[in-house]
């Protein structure tokens, strides 16, 4: 019989070791979830992995989705060390998205250097705003933050759903729900002429070393991994339990925000009823996957991006449904959380089920 | 006036019923100590495992027992992730409504646009015919009478028999009931497989009744919604009853807005659940010594018996 026994000290190896298992058992259970679609196996293989990195531009558009991953990933993974659970990142980038776009829209064909910072300012505004409600109610009042900033996702895509409808419609737009499109000035230049590669990717790099020194490197980064780790040890230390929740929450929003402000000024364009296809809660899964490391979350990232460009592929070569992507990163998830139980616990052998050991 | 008075408190009854069920099943799963977040995931897989089965094979029976098993089925892969193998109940509950939200678009893609037909309603002889009071209480459809009857039994037995004290005093110490010699491990896969049941039939009633077809993501929150109403119940199952039909009234206002000509856009009406649901929490947690009481002591933590 097999039981559960637990290490003496949790496995560093398995900690690097579980993202591969996991990633491995989401390939191998991806495949035959294509076989049950009755879709060929290599040719699903090639369409969902192969093509969409198969060229340069390809690669850009890899970069292009992991770049609001990464941002929102690296802060909620500093947020997750802390045992803050910010789930509302869709949400606060919905907002983000807004509030910079209203800042572009008012200096519409305003042609000056500064439009650019002021929206990237007024969407982490905005993304923060969005995020200090639930850090409000938890630090004054208790409330768990999971259910606030979750149903403020909701509030959010309903308010952008309205504003697009009415007061920020194109006025010349045909009554469609959409903003008119950005100037020059509102867009984030691009890097590589030909595709949509912006300046975002950069700044996404720039934020994941920024979340490697925080972790690594200041006092900060210690009170929040100790919080995590032992809240007791941490209040006795001194760290402020408020203190360190507000910080967990206003940066996730506020790189959340920023997140979808690169998303609006730039692949989109403009201000859409749908601005993100789940960044929010896709960078969930990828905080987790990169194992709460700013580093990893980079290399998360471009695998969940993978995951988006692989099932828009295998939608128009082979008529897949898009859900498939969605199937596929929730059970990554899953194969990850199950795959940690080798960190603290190890598989043995028992001839019997003793009091010790709850027999599987 | 008559006649429209009672198609509102009909519409508040559909749109409360899924929200019972589905946070009855949450607040016994919570009182054994385990807290799953994935009762959105849980009953989506209901609502479209349900529909799917009653409009293949036209059975409506048995579209209920299907949304009763694949909520269960869902349940049952987060007491093994967290239970057996002793993954984070938070993380795992995410990953099991993100998970839902997939599986149950890529499964319900065939039967969109597909509309179907509701359950009948079970008229209750003589009494079904008194004026008012006949259509208020004695005509609903067999899961609504259902919801009432799994309250009230829930209430019995966590307060009246000795399994639910054994579930209760597992829920505020696993150490303790574990050295009294109690199964902590299999009282609470049975109680989250209840959850997953309740949350399964909660999704149904969506799909089968409240819409009636499948839309992807249609619970649109009423998972988290629930979760919320546990807390604003204080773990108590009267109180979740009131609790679930103040939120069925209020997701109602914006379908009759327009009719009692309040002149507010629909999206701003759409808020009013979500809006309120922070509200009511706000409004709970003033409360904070009898929540503190009623609580599950050890709510979330994991639980292993060599540690």
């Amino acid at each position: 019989m097999i039981a559960l026994q637990r290490r003496a000290s949790p496995s560093r190896l398995m900690g690097y070791l579980a993202p591969v298992l996991a990633l491995g058992c989401t390939l191998v259970a991806g495949l035959i979830l294509f076989a049950l679609l009755g879709v060929p196996v290599g040719l699903a293989f090639h369409a969902y992995f192969i093509e969409p990195i198969s060229s340069v531009y390809g690669l850009s558009e890899l970069a292009v989705k992991a770049t609001p991953l990464v941002i929102i990933g690296v802060a909620l993974s500093i947020g997750f060390r802390a045992q803050v659970w910010n789930i509302g990142a869709e949400g606060q980038l919905i907002l983000g998205g807004i509030t910079g776009a209203a800042v572009g829209l008012f200096f519409y064909e305003v042609d000056s250097w500064y439009v650019l910072p002021l929206m990237i300012l007024a969407s982490v505004l905005g993304g923060m705003v969005w995020a200090g409600v639930p850090a409000l109610l938890k630090t004054r009042l208790g409330v768990n933050e999971i259910l606030t900033s979750l149903m403020l996702t909701y509030v959010a895509a309903l308010l952008l759903s309205w504003l697009v409808a009415g007061p920020m419609r194109d006025p010349d737009g045909f009554n469609f729900p959409e903003s008119r499109l950005f100037h020059d000035a509102a867009l984030l230049p691009r890097i590589v002429d030909g595709t949509r590669l912006h300046l975002g990717a950069v700044i996404a790099l720039g934020i994941v070393v920024a979340g490697w020194l925080l972790l690594s490197r200041t006092l900060l980064g210690f009170a929040l991994r100790v919080n995590g780790m032992a809240p007791k040890a941490g209040a006795h230390a001194g760290f402020s339990q408020t203190r360190l929740v507000w910080i967990a929450l206003l940066m996730g929003g506020g790189c959340a925000g920023l997140a979808g402000l690169f998303e609006v000024a730039g692949p989109i364009g403009q201000l859409l009823p749908s601005i993100s296809p789940g960044y929010g809660f896709t960078a969930i899964i990828v905080a987790f996957l990169g194992r709460l490391h700013p580093v990893g979350v980079l290399v998360a990232a471009l695998i969940m991006a993978l995951s988006y460009l692989g099932g828009e592929s295998a939608q128009i070569t082979l008529n897949l449904p898009l859900a498939v992507t969605g199937v596929f990163q929730g059970m990554l998830l899953f194969f990850l959380l199950a795959a940690d139980v080798l960190i603290n616990y190890s598989f043995v052998w028992t001839r019997k089920a003793t009091q010790q050991v709850e027999s599987l | 006036m008559n006649e429209t008075l009672i198609l509102t408190v009909l519409t508040i009854i559909t749109a409360a019923t899924p929200l019972v069920y589905a946070a009855i099943g949450e607040l016994v799963v919570e009182r054994s100590g385990v807290l799953n977040l994935g009762v959105e995931g849980m009953m989506l897989s209901g609502a479209v495992c349900s529909f799917a089965t009653a409009h293949y094979t036209g059975s409506a029976s048995l579209g209920i027992l299907a949304g009763m098993l694949a909520g269960m089925l869902m349940a049952l892969l987060f007491a093994f992730l967290t239970l057996t193998l002793q993954s984070s109940q938070v993380a795992t509950g995410l990953a099991l409504t993100l998970f839902g939200i997939g599986l149950t678009a890529l499964i319900g893609q065939p039967l969109v646009g597909i509309a179907f037909g509701g359950l009948p309603s079970l008229d209750v002889p003589y009494l079904s015919q008194l004026p008012v009071v006949g259509p208020l209480l004695f005509s609903h459809d067999i899961l609504v009478y259902g919801s009432f009857a799994l309250v009230a039994a829930v209430a019995w037995f966590l307060n009246r028999s000795r399994a639910g004290l054994i579930l209760r005093s597992i829920g505020d110490s696993h150490d303790a009931a574990h050295a009294l010699g109690l199964r902590v491990i299999r009282v609470r896969y049975l109680a989250t497989l209840f959850g997953g049941a309740c949350a399964g039939i909660g999704g149904t009633y969506l799909s089968m009744v409240y819409t009636p077809m499948w839309v992807e993501n249609m619970s649109a929150g009423r998972g988290w919604i629930a979760l919320a109403l546990v807390v604003f119940s204080i773990w108590q199952p009267g109180r979740l009853l009131l609790g679930a039909y103040l939120f069925g009234g209020i997701s109602i206002l914006q379908l009759h807005a327009q009719a009692l000509g309040i002149n507010v856009p629909a999206q701003l009406m759409s808020m009013l659940p979500y809006v309120t649901t922070i509200l009511v929490l706000v409004l709970i947690s003033r409360d904070r010594g009898r929540i503190q009481r009623n609580a599950p002591a050890s709510i979330g933590q994991s639980f292993h018996p060599t540690t």
